[in-house]
């Protein structure tokens, strides 16, 4: 058998940077034991006491919550009338925040899935993290398509299902096509996670120390033995679901695109939309990781396993996704002179000249030349600067989306049609109500479910431990506790 | 840990604990050697050379690509059912069967088909959610989801014997070797 060397076996690992790079940026800290790895995360569910700056966090989350009641309420009692939305302006906020939530959550497939596949070992420890920002983004986005119809209690209508009035849905809309994307994304979203979840979930139920927590993980476990037989499906299954997920999340922001592609409203009817907005949902992905993660690293201490490189490589990530929007922005406009549409180059000229044009140089600001400073190593090294940059890119998405959405269907072919929008009151307290929503479910989150995935964290290890185990001779009968360096 | 039952409790088998994931593979090697086919290997986590030392093998795949399979035919099915036979609208005279708008349905139904196929099928395959098993009955397998690995020689091998299992798994230097009750 070769020694213990699993990372060279095929194992999950890889070998995505050169020894430098290691050297400078370890993936995990230094020291760390499958034994005290496995105490420090599973004790940030088992043991650890509820403490006050978390309860607090959450206290305000809730309120948001309760907000979100509130202006869902209310919407239910009156109806879309409270927003701002319009003709022509009829995809108000509801569309804006769908696509700007919907793009957040892809970063977690891409985490989760995509690097998986590359092997890029360093994303194991952000992994579960990111995939339940996910899920919990497409809950958010989900809500939004659904309130805009007006009458929410007939949203199964949407699906095809027979009915006594004989009708079927529209397949060749890309609205039906939106269904389909959104609810086959969020259940293989939530499939991932809990298949992740399985083992660890084992691993707790044998280290919890009471009995209430020890049934309830049990149940979640759903009997979880670590059997070689179960072992080697499951890493079958898991893989697939990777192989799975990751066509499917560019599938995903490809129709969301086409939303707008497939309808003819200048701004819209391009073929540009499809990549650029897989690239801008993962570049607004990725900022929401590190605006939750740098904070929740802080908090709970998680230095050794969320080391500089990780942000180092989110860095990246967002600086390269950031220039392929900003081609797409360059493309936007390109288009708009060398199509030699009317319609087109009044779009151009309306959203640089226009009366929307702060919120188009906002955009610019915010999405290309803020992340122009992520060139710079020392302003990736720097852990406030890249909190303030992730917050700026979440704005600039935001903004991305309104310019999108808005100045477009308020100056289209016929100016005697022309409108403007104004959000009411409803339409922010809504869109704030998520965003507490989402807080809310990541603070639980990080409290009672193991946010990095235990069993994957075991084969970052093997690379250091390897080596103490070798000098050891390895002979059996020791326990693991015994690796120092 | 004793079992409940009324009967008198028969053996699951016998388990061997061990350190690391090499001194477990030692073990199989030499229970294969001794002559025991029917074996089980628990491990904290997934393990390349185990499932090799343990000749598991499973065409797990080639289950989750029927059922993506299934997913494409499912989604075409139902769009050609509501378009062109349930809810033919005639738009300019185009063609009712209009595939190209279906392709984007038919990809979200085989992704979403694999996937299920993919989760439901493995956990219906490893027989979970399961709420009891034998060997949840010693106390040292706690630790089988921690750091620890195990070995359990089956009841069921044609060469078992609860006396010469014992001492054979103890020859190959585990930490404990246990009885496994039902």
């Amino acid at each position: 058998m070769s020694a213990n060397t699993p990372h060279t076996s095929g194992g999950h690992d890889g070998h995505g940077a050169t020894p430098a790079v290691e050297q400078r940026y370890p993936v995990i800290g230094p020291g760390l034991t499958v034994e005290s790895m496995t105490a420090k995360i599973s004790s940030l569910v088992l043991t650890r006491e509820i403490d006050r700056g978390w309860f607090l966090l959450l206290s305000i989350a809730g309120m948001g919550v309760m907000m979100l009641g509130v202006s869902i309420g209310w919407l239910l009692l009156r109806g879309v009338g409270i927003w701002g939305i319009n003709e022509p302006v009829a995809w108000g906020f509801d569309i804006i925040n769908f696509v700007w939530w919907i793009g957040i959550g892809h970063a977690g497939t891409l985490i989760s899935a995509i690097l998986l596949l590359l092997r890029q070992e360093w994303r194991t420890s952000i992994n579960r993290f990111s995939e339940a920002m996910t899920l919990f983004a497409v809950m958010c986005a989900g809500m939004f398509p659904l309130f805009h119809l007006g009458r929410p209690w007939l949203g199964f209508w949407l699906f095809p299902l027979p009915n006594t009035m004989s009708m079927w849905p529209q397949f060749r809309s890309p609205l039906m096509w939106d269904v389909f994307a959104v609810s086959t994304y969020a259940t293989v979203s939530a499939l991932f996670w809990y298949v992740g979840l399985i083992p660890d979930f084992a691993t707790l139920r044998d280290r919890a120390q009471n009995k209430v927590g020890k049934v309830i993980l049990g149940m979640a476990a759903m009997g979880w033995r670590g059997a070689t037989q179960h072992w080697a499906r499951y890493e079958v299954a898991y893989l697939l679901l990777a192989g799975l997920a990751t066509p499917l999340v560019v599938s995903v922001h490809t129709v969301v695109s086409f939303d707008f592609a497939v309808g003819v409203i200048p701004g819209w009817h391009a073929t540009i939309m499809p990549p650029y907005f897989v690239a801008g949902a993962v570049y607004s992905g990725f900022a929401m990781v590190l605006t939750l993660l740098l904070p929740t690293r802080a908090a709970y201490k998680l230095h050794d396993f969320v080391t500089q490189r990780h942000i180092d490589n989110m860095g990246k990530v967002m600086l390269a996704t950031g220039l392929i929007v900003a081609y797409g922005y360059a493309m936007e406009l390109f288009f708009g002179w060398y199509a030699g549409s009317t319609a087109e180059g009044f779009m151009v000229q309306n959203r640089l000249f226009g009366a929307a044009s702060t919120s188009y140089y906002a955009l610019i600001f915010c999405n290309i030349l803020t992340p122009q400073l992520l060139w710079f190593s020392a302003v990736r090294r720097n852990l406030l600067l890249m909190f303030g940059i992730s917050i700026v890119v979440n704005i600039g998405m935001w903004l991305e989306r309104y310019v999108i959405v808005v100045t477009c269907l308020e100056r289209d072919f016929l100016p005697s049609s022309w409108g403007d929008f104004h959000p009411t009151i409803w339409d922010w307290s809504l869109f704030l109500g998520t965003i507490s929503f989402f807080l809310f479910m990541m603070l639980l989150f990080i409290r009672f479910i193991p946010m990095m995935p235990i069993f994957e964290m075991h084969a970052l290890l093997p690379k250091s431990q390897s080596h103490a185990r070798l000098a050891r001779g390895g002979q059996a009968g020791e326990t693991l506790q015994a690796h120092t360096h | 840990m004793s079992a409940t039952h009324s009967e008198v409790p028969t053996l699951h088998g016998m388990m061997a604990e061990f350190a690391d994931e090499r001194s477990l593979i030692a073990g199989i090697e030499r229970a294969k050697a001794d002559g025991f086919t029917d074996m089980e290997a628990y491990t904290p986590v997934p393990s390349h050379d185990v499932i090799h030392a343990l000749g598991v093998k499973n065409r797990f795949a080639a289950l989750v690509f029927c059922g993506g399979l299934l997913g494409s035919c499912a989604g075409f099915a139902l769009q050609y059912m509501v378009s062109v036979e349930l809810y033919p609208v005639n738009i300019g005279g185009r063609p009712l069967n209009s595939w190209p708008a279906f392709i984007v349905i038919v990809f979200e139904c085989t992704i979403l088909f694999a996937a299920l196929t993919a989760v439901i099928g493995m956990l219906f395959l490893n027989g979970l959610p399961q709420p009891y098993h034998p060997v949840f009955n010693v106390p040292q397998f706690a630790r089988a989801s921690q750091d620890r690995y195990f070995l359990v020689v089956h009841a069921s091998d044609p060469k078992f014997d609860a006396r010469t299992t014992r001492e054979r798994l103890a020859a190959a230097g585990p930490l404990s070797v246990a009885e496994v009750q039902n």
